[in-house]
């Protein structure tokens, strides 16, 4: 039981590791800083990779390890400890952070080779890993609060990496602000729980839930909308996902490991962690499979007409991420947290075919300048094709056993709307496939469009120590459904697993009542749409690439295509109703008036009063020296009629 | 003869205490003021403080107010004729009023009982027997007096002394 | 009869006699001899009560005051003389530098 003693280590490592690199990174050599980052990151998947085995040598009933580090805070009757908790939700997120992430920071010692701070980077995405690997697996809300915050901190590092870049640095703000709404949500939620139960232990709160909260009653509908909020806001959820499509000014590693495999999906996993407090409010689990399918489509129609590779990867996660919700939503919390774990996958492995791309186009990014990488890039090329092939939900990839479980629950579930939702969540489906595979077409095949002779000559394969990763990501994209066996019944390896974890009285976190042809029908709805985005892609973009610009000449279609590459005006309009109102409010209203006139009018007016005071005072000072006589005959007819009266009254 | 002497003393004392605030040039003031002085002397011998009343006339009348007629010679002043501020009379009547204000408590403390004089010795208020209580019970104050009037001495000298070139 | 009275009553006219005329005049030598006026006031009520309780006392303190008298006419001279010779005048109206 060595690892799930020492499961400190897992979250420390990468710590000490970002200290060594922030604090002499620029003063050792680059390959020590190298060492430093990846070895430690490497080191807290052996030491989680020995807890994960750890665990699944124990009982299924016993699957829940708590080690209490410390006693951190204690006042009054608020207690909270800093204790790990490891059982298999956790379990599950931990050896994806760790396994992903640790394939990530060794692409980027290829990626990020030849920039000045290198140091920086590696420091910050160590830093980014502790703070995840808090958040994950934390015992109590508390440790969760600051691994949640530390991966914003993290993400704003990072996006804004490219720091004199006036849209990179802006792009970390508005990450960091629309995570802060988020948190307010979440902490407000956080204080509510401890008001209610007296305690944020997972393991005191969760057992208490159906106690101490009146199912379908406010205060559990208000706590679960609350925790969304701050679900919406770190996972790019409709209405605060305009960051993510924005954060990809930051370094393409950083993109794959914060905004595709771990940071938003962080989301799901609060979500997944407090289903005992979501399962009883079915209120909030309506609103968030409405708004889970709803973004699910409605950021995948904006992903359609992009040119720059990687802001189609990021409105696809934006999309992919809704899927998640809406499995949360209709109560399929195994499903949900199935798709993350193949999502990071796919996604991290597009995310760095992509930076691949980049790298070999020698920076260039708009899709519009490549074609016919095939030949020059055939690793990049083929892992990428792997990896399109499972988001579009092919079998037998992984996207396809998540998503279609994800389909099926939609389809099957006791959510009110739920069959709008696996309706939107279908479309939505075939419009991922024909989105990705638009881009597959554009950058992969055809004939290379770029101009630039520098671009052409220097197309190349990216080195080995990008390549591996790569190819260790696509396997895990092909092979990773498989956890999803057996499908059929309902019941596979992956949800025994994770059973303990969201059984609850009443649900059985997913199990499907259908029949066995039901299930082979939506299976085939789904995959048919995937084959019909293929399809459609293949014709407008291989075939007959110039079908494409010939249809979207087309009055109406030209507008819904103008509409959908400008985002709906998304951020235009909360630039106008939300930012600048406040910024005017700050301005003129607090800055201006309050501070200025009130704050400032106050302390002048202390000094002015006692100016004023002293200066009614100072009349007395004459100089005069009769005046003064005065005063002291006055005194003197003063004390001896006292005396007078005083004697008299006797 | 008692009620005679008294009222004679009395009055002409108040008459030139009255010449002494009342007048304009300073040397004038000065002249009223011996003319109370030497009254009040008067008024000391009546009640048998023979050695007081002696040194009334050598001391205060002598020295001092000769002090301050040599001073007044030495400033020769220039009266500014109508120099008095405008608001003038309001002081003054301020000054009665506050004035008036303090007689009344001062003469109330007798508490409304006439009091007499008790039968003294023959030689109350002799030199004699004033020198033999100053410089037996009350020697200490005399010697301080002494010490007084040499700082007063010097810091006089001190006060007045020009810068030798 | 003269009772004591009759005394305290002068006493307390030529003090306040002395009052009015250090509250009112300008010239800074009158003030002083006003001064040495309440001075001898109070020297007539040291002597009207020695008389009265028949105890010399009395008598003593009027020499002490009568010391001090002089002391401080002297030192007060002295200022003055001082004063005129910065200022060029005696009036107490025209020396106010510590108006403030």
């Amino acid at each position: 039981m060595w690892g799930l003693e020492h499961i400190w280590l897992i979250p420390i490592l990468p710590l000490v590791g970002a200290a060594i690199n922030g604090l002499v990174g620029f003063r050792i050599s680059k390959q020590a800083v190298g060492v430093v980052a990846v070895g430690s990151t490497g080191l807290s998947f052996l030491v989680a990779l020995t807890a994960f085995g750890n665990l699944l040598g124990l009982d299924p009933e016993h699957r829940i390890i708590k080690s209490v580090l410390f006693t951190w805070i204690q006042a009054g009757s608020f207690t909270a400890d800093a204790v790990l908790q490891v059982d298999p939700l956790s379990a599950l997120f931990m050896m994806t952070v760790t396994g992903v992430g640790f394939l990530i920071h060794v692409y980027s010692v290829g990626y990020m080779g030849h920039d000045a701070g290198y140091p920086r980077y590696f420091a910050y995405l160590n830093l980014f890993m502790f703070s995840m690997l808090m958040l994950v697996l934390g015992g109590n809300f508390l440790l969760m609060f600051i691994g949640w915050e530390g991966v914003g901190l993290c993400s704003y590092l990072l996006i804004g990496y490219y720091y004199e870049k006036k849209s990179a640095s802006d792009a970390g703000k508005k990450a960091f602000v629309m995570n802060r709404i988020g948190d307010f949500g979440f902490l407000l939620a956080i204080m509510w729980i401890f008001w209610t139960f007296g305690s944020i232990d997972y393991t005191t709160v969760f057992p208490a839930a159906h106690d101490k909260l009146a199912a379908g009653g406010f205060a559990v509908t208000a706590i679960t909308l609350l925790l969304f909020l701050g679900a919406t806001g770190k996972s790019a959820q409709i209405p605060l996902y305009t960051w993510l499509p924005d954060a990809m000014e930051g370094p393409t590693p950083v993109s794959a490991l914060i905004h595709a495999a771990t940071m938003v999906t962080a989301g799901v996993y609060m979500v997944a962690r407090c289903n005992a407090l979501f399962n009883l409010a079915p209120t909030t689990m309506m609103i968030v499979a409405l708004i889970g399918a709803t973004t699910a489509i409605f950021a995948a129609t904006m992903g359609l007409y992009q040119f720059d590779i990687k802001r189609v990867l990021a409105y696809s996660t934006v999309s992919q991420l809704g899927y998640m919700f809406l499995a949360c939503g209709v109560g399929a919390y195994v499903a949900a947290v199935f798709h993350v774990m193949t999502h990071a996958f796919f996604k991290a492995c597009l995310f760095l075919g992509s930076g691949s791309v980049i790298h070999g186009m020698s920076g260039e990014q708009d899709m519009r300048q490549m074609g016919g990488l095939s030949k020059k890039m055939p690793m990049t090329h083929m892992t990428f094709l792997i990896s399109t092939l499972a988001i579009a939900g092919i079998p037998p990839l992984a996207g396809f056993f998540s998503k279609d479980e994800i389909l099926l629950s939609a389809f099957l579930g006791h959510t009110p709307g739920h069959l709008v939702y696996w309706g939107m969540a279908t479309i939505a489906a075939g419009l991922t496939a024909f989105y990705m595979f638009r881009l597959y077409y554009m950058t992969f095949t055809g004939q290379l469009r770029a101009q630039d002779h520098h671009v052409r000559d220097h197309v190349h394969e990216s080195p080995q120590v990008m390549t591996t990763p790569l190819a260790i990501l696509a396997f895990l994209a092909a092979i990773g459904g498989f956890l999803g066996l057996p499908m059929i019944e309902g019941g596979h390896a992956l949800k025994n697993f994770l059973e303990p974890v969201f059984a609850a009285p009443g649900h059985s976190g997913g199990g499907h009542d259908v029949s066995v042809e039901m299930e082979l029908m939506l299976m085939g709805v789904s995959v048919g749409m995937g084959v019909m985005g293929i399809l459609i892609a293949r014709y407008f973009y291989n075939v007959k690439p110039e079908a494409a610009t010939e249809l979207l000449k087309i009055g109406p279609l030209k507008s819904l295509y103008t509409l959908m590459q400008d985002k709906y005006y998304v951020d235009e309009i909360y630039d106008a109703l939300i930012v600048r109102p406040i910024i005017a409010v700050s301005d003129k209203g607090l800055w201006r008036f309050f501070d200025a006139k009130v704050i400032d009018g106050l302390v002048n007016f202390a000094a002015t009063f006692f100016m004023g005071l002293g200066a009614m005072f100072r009349t007395a000072q004459t100089g005069l020296t009769r005046s003064y006589a005065y005063a002291m005959v006055f005194g003197g007819v003063f004390l001896a009629g006292f005396w007078l009266f005083l004697s008299n009254g006797k | 003869m008692e009620i005679l002497m008294f009222n004679l003393f009395g009055g002409l004392a108040v008459a030139f205490a009255l010449g002494t605030i009342i007048s304009k040039r300073p040397v004038n003031s000065a002249i009223s003021l011996i003319g109370t002085m030497f009254c009040l002397a008067g008024l000391f011998a009546m009640q048998d403080a023979h050695l007081i009343a002696t040194l009334q006339i050598l001391v205060y009348a002598g020295a001092i107010m000769v002090l301050f007629l040599f001073v007044i010679m030495l400033l020769n002043l220039r009266e500014k004729v109508g120099a008095e501020s405008r608001r003038q009379p309001f002081w003054q009547l301020l000054a009665v009023v506050v004035a008036g204000a303090l007689f009344a408590p001062l003469v109330a403390f007798g508490g409304g009982k006439w009091l007499g004089f008790k039968n003294v010795a023959p030689d109350f208020g002799s030199t004699a027997a004033v020198g033999r209580l100053l410089y037996t019970s009350y020697i200490l104050p005399f010697e301080i007096a002494s010490v007084l009037l040499l700082a007063a001495l010097v810091g006089a000298v001190i006060l007045t002394k020009t810068k030798l070139r | 009869m003269i009772t004591v009275n009759h005394y305290m009553a002068l006493s307390a006219i030529l003090f306040v006699i002395g009052v009015v005329g250090v509250l009112t005049r300008r010239n800074i030598l009158i003030v002083m001899m006003s001064i040495e006026l309440m001075l001898n006031a109070a020297n007539l009520l040291f002597v009207t009560f020695a008389r009265q309780t028949g105890d010399m006392t009395g008598h003593v303190f009027v020499f002490m005051v009568m010391a001090v008298a002089a002391a401080e006419a002297a030192v007060g001279l002295a200022i003055t003389l001082a004063l005129f010779k910065n200022r060029e005048t005696v009036d107490i109206d025209e020396v106010n530098l510590l108006k403030g």
